[in-house]
């Protein structure tokens, strides 16, 4: 371990005591995730990252802790918790890394909330709880390799035939498309340029004609699978569509379940970079003193701390209308943008802050500055999030 | 199998100590507190017990402030059926906690009854083995290994240079060690069920008792000690200081 | 008279190290009392080593023979010193294992409180005070023991044993009736017979400095250089499978105050201090100079302990020779 990171375990950041806002509850389960990830994760993470390896021999824990579509209800297996709960369980994944928290994000908003939101109740019953239980892993097929920023364009059809449906296309920047055993794929049922023709579709992934491959060569959630999916001819029965999908509004919803979730998970990131930058700055020492005692590494140190207060009150308001249900999607958006942002420039500051070991594996710091990178980008980048909210104040699209 | 567990709230063991103004006790601002963590292993001993056992019932027993609660609840989270706190402010002394313990446990019909060794506040290593005595059960301590078979109970205890191994039938009081297991971390919905189960809250008066506090200090500091050297050639220095200087070789 | 009873100990017939320190600490407060110390002594048969406890202040020696106190009998010890235990001003035993279990049996049995692992003792007022650490070692309490009997166990290798010119009369103390609940059927040594890390004069620990098992033969030789060493080990190692949990020293582990510590790849988190601070010396060798032991340590090394240690072993070997 390097200089002054004797192996503790993390105590998290409240400086404004977040906290005493927080339900007892809400308390326990961010303090039982955040010792999840000490004992299991951290252990190991430095070296999947460096391999290029998901850790999927975590999954049956986390399953058994309940954070797979965590705030689904409990009738499908699930932990039937709140949403600022659900908010505290990403943020404590994504301390420990952001390739972990995109697979919860995956397999709770983006696998299971379809199916809850929009499948009939034999789909739930069928897959939610085998999916809550990490037996079946599931993957969000939308993004395709023209089609990232404006989904609605996708060329994947979906056919329907006599006994079913046929599907055929590419999607890409799948998480967990390379291990998912379910895959939910989003296609046209219509015309080619009929965005409202879309619908969603249960695929068991081991169903002749569709593959998934590996994406290789990444620089960025290296610790997480990224995958091209490829439907040839898929042939699936009838009661593979989600039966009250429609339109781009559908898998839309489904993203603004999962930018909820990642406005929370960057501010676990963010804490994480901090916490090794105050310790380091502590215990290095040069010219003759800490370096925390030095002016521009104080200043660096406040501006963390600050943006990381901001974005703790705006994410648990946020969670807050959320479970209220007075929450829209441009809300998410904002949460999303600033928070990411923030924890961008944690990342890097504190990376800086950490001189020549900063760039070493054994520091956390770079590998989530590069994961961060990744999370900027995708679930809407920053600049679409910047236009999303530019029409929400104006009434005016740029897109 | 009916089980009961002892559980106490303490200061977690990374807390900077700080002397209160009344000299005699840490200034509890901006600590965190957490369940005991050898209390942490009975309390898993007992959930594995009924768990074996198929049928039964855990308890899980506190004293102190009402705050005490909240800690009981992560026992109720990690799966005890319920729990009762007895409530009573300020630090009594071990003996004065054992007869209330006692004295509520004793009704209980209780097989087994489990404690951590000690409490990694106070050092006290002895509210199990005096509740044992006062309510005549057999009691084995600081157990590193439990088995229990029907009624009857083997278990290993360190001791300097080996391993005792104890025997005992229940009922019996058993108060746990670090290597009886691995405690669970309670699961989310564990956590949301924790708040529907049942949690007593009884007051209870305590005497004086026998031990009492009169200052808690910081110790004194080691003084700062010297970097001899770097690398091996800085070993004969060292070994020549802790002759002469030292005078320990 | 007043009396202090000093509670020994005796493993396999023969008397353990620890009761010197127990009958010096009884002494501390006889001397302040005005009072006499017994020692008492249980076992199955003849102990081995009882004459040194008059010359190491005892006033009169107790002897309880009972054919089921070869081994450790918690109610049977237990029940005897309670029997004699109201009559004495102080009862004092060693934090040891067998120790920590007994006083308070004898506590609860005489109706007392117990102050268990004190550092020091003394007297004030008539009443018996104790120095204990408590919150692993972070602070430091005092005590004041109020009840008819005072009840209290010492840390081992913290009282120096006396040397007293006294005879030490003997005297039979018949052992009462008593129901035995729990039974002890043996004591399973560890498989290479060590000295224990609480027992050792020097303790030379590792930790994750050591990067593999196989490594700690360097610190064994190292210890077997000093002698009446034993090697201690980090938590990290022993939840990695490397050491033995006995050997374990730190908060979860054993605490340890040997007259000289040396810490060899081990960082120093809080838990492995609390362990080991109040160790006499402290001498720390890693690589890494900001490293929180080289806070703690009276002497250090900077470097690499592959280097080092060898080294160390070799300079005390020629100390020794000497």
């Amino acid at each position: 371990m390097g200089s002054g990171s004797v192996p503790s375990r993390f105590a998290g950041v409240d400086f404004y005591h977040i906290d005493s806002l927080l339900t007892e509850e809400e308390r326990a389960i961010r303090d039982t995730v955040r010792s999840w990830v000490d004992d299991n994760l951290m252990p190991v993470i430095g070296q999947c990252y460096v391999d290029g390896k998901f850790p999927k021999q975590l999954i049956p824990g986390m399953a058994e802790l309940g954070v797979l579509g965590a705030n689904l209800p409990e009738e499908y297996g699930c932990a039937g918790l709140g949403n600022v709960a659900y908010g505290l369980i990403m943020q404590e994944l994504e301390r420990g890394d952001s390739g972990i928290r995109s697979f919860a994000s995956v397999q709770g908003a983006l696998v299971m909330y379809p199916i809850y939101a929009f499948g009939s109740e034999e789909q739930k019953k069928k897959w939610l709880p085998r999916l809550a239980r990490g037996e079946d892993i599931g993957c969000f097929g939308l993004t395709e390799p023209d089609f990232g920023s404006n989904p609605s364009g996708m060329i994947t059809t979906a056919r329907e035939t006599s006994d079913g449906w046929v599907l055929n296309g590419t999607k890409m920047w799948i998480t967990n498309g390379s291990q998912a055993t379910v895959a939910v794929v989003w296609a046209k049922t219509g015309d080619i340029n009929d965005a409202k023709s879309i619908r969603g579709f249960v695929v068991p992934t081991d169903t002749k004609g569709f593959t998934g491959k590996d994406q290789k060569g990444k620089l960025s959630l290296r610790a997480s699978d990224t995958a091209e999916l490829h439907l040839e001819d898929v042939h699936l029965p009838k009661d593979a569509i989600l039966p009250k999908s429609g339109g781009i509004k559908s898998p839309l919803s489904c993203l603004t379940q999962a930018r909820y979730g990642i406005s929370w998970g960057v501010i676990g990131a963010a804490m994480a970079c901090y916490d090794e930058a105050v310790r380091y700055s502590k215990n290095r020492v040069m010219f003759g003193k800490a370096i925390g005692g030095t002016q521009i590494q104080q200043v660096r140190l406040a501006d963390m701390l600050t943006e990381i207060t901001k974005a703790q009150l705006l994410s648990l308001q946020l969670g807050r209308m959320k479970e209220a249900g007075t929450m829209t999607p441009q809300h998410v958006s904002m949460a999303k943008r600033n928070n990411v942002n923030m924890a961008c420039e944690c990342a890097r500051e504190a990376r800086r802050l950490l001189g020549a070991n900063g760039i070493l594996a054994e520091y956390h710091s770079m590998r989530h500055m590069a994961n961060l990178e990744s999370v900027y980008t995708y679930e809407g980048t920053h600049d679409m999030h910047s236009l999303i909210l530019g029409q929400e104040i104006t009434g005016l699209a740029a897109y | 199998m009916k089980i009961a567990v002892c559980l106490k709230r303490v200061p977690d063991t990374t807390t900077k100590i700080v002397v209160a103004g009344d000299g005699k006790s840490i200034d509890e601002a901006g600590v965190k507190f957490v369940p005991n963590p050898y209390d942490e292993y009975a309390l898993e001993a007992a959930i594995a017990f009924k768990e074996k056992a198929g049928a039964g019932e855990t308890v899980v027993y506190a004293l102190g402030a009402d705050v005490t609660q909240e800690t009981m609840r992560t026992a109720l989270a990690m799966g005890i059926d319920r729990g009762v706190l007895l409530q009573s402010p300020g630090s009594p002394d071990g003996f004065e906690v054992a007869k209330a313990l006692a004295a509520e446990i004793r009704t209980g019909g209780f097989d087994l009854v489990l404690f951590g060794k000690m409490a990694v506040d106070d050092y006290n290593h002895q509210v199990g083995i005096m509740v044992a005595e006062l309510l005549e059960l057999p009691c084995i301590s600081a157990v590193s290994a439990l088995a229990i078979d029907g009624g009857a109970v083997t278990a290993e205890r360190e001791v300097e240079g080996g391993v005792e191994v104890v025997t005992c039938q229940l009922p019996a009081v058993i108060t746990a060690d670090k290597g009886i297991n691995t405690p669970r971390l309670p699961s989310l919905k564990g956590i949301m069920a924790a708040k529907k189960k049942p949690l007593e809250l009884k007051p209870v008066t305590l005497g004086a008792g026998g031990v009492t506090v009169t200052a808690l200090a910081l110790p004194p500091e080691r003084q700062a000690g010297k970097i001899v050297g770097e690398g091996p050639d800085a070993v004969p220095a060292l070994v020549q200081l802790l002759r002469n200087e030292a005078k320990v070789i | 008279m007043t009396a202090i009873l000093a509670v020994t100990e005796q493993r396999q017939g023969a008397l353990r190290k620890v009761s010197l320190e127990v009958v010096a600490a009884a002494r501390a407060l006889a001397e302040q009392m005005g009072a006499t110390v017994d020692a008492v002594v249980l076992g199955g048969g003849a102990v081995d080593g009882v004459q040194a406890l008059g010359p190491a202040g005892a006033d009169r020696v107790l002897t309880a023979t009972h054919a089921g106190f070869d081994l450790y009998n918690p109610d049977g010890y237990a029940a005897t010193i309670a029997s004699i235990g109201g009559s004495y001003a102080a009862i004092v035993f060693a934090a040891s294992a067998a120790g920590r279990d007994l006083s308070p049996r004898v506590a609860a049995r005489l109706g007392q409180a117990c102050a268990t692992d004190v550092t020091a003792v003394g007297v004030e007022g008539g009443k018996v005070v104790v120095t204990r650490p408590v919150y692993a070692g972070k602070a430091l309490q005092k005590a004041t023991l109020g009840g008819s009997v005072a009840i209290l166990s010492i840390r081992p290798n913290t009282f120096a044993p006396v040397q007293a010119v006294k005879a030490g009369a003997a005297e039979i103390v018949t052992v009462p009736a008593f129901t035995q609940r729990v039974t002890v059927r043996e004591v399973k040594a560890p498989e290479k017979a060590a000295l224990d890390v609480t027992e050792a004069t020097v303790v030379v620990s590792g930790g994750r400095g050591l990067k593999e098992p196989g490594n700690f033969a360097l610190l064994e030789a190292l210890a077997a250089a000093f002698g009446n060493a034993a090697v201690g080990a980090s938590r990290a190692v022993v939840d990695a499978g490397w050491r033995e949990h006995g050997a374990q020293v730190g908060q979860t582990g054993k605490t340890v105050a040997p007259s000289l510590y040396v810490a060899v790849g081990i960082s120093g988190a809080i838990q492995h201090l609390a362990g080991m601070r109040t160790s006499k010396v402290i001498v720390a060798i890693n690589k890494d100079k900001d490293a929180p032991i080289f806070k703690v340590a009276d002497y250090g090394i900077v470097g690499d302990l592959f280097e080092i240690v060898p080294r160390l072993t070799d300079e005390v070997k020629k100390l020794k020779a000497e």
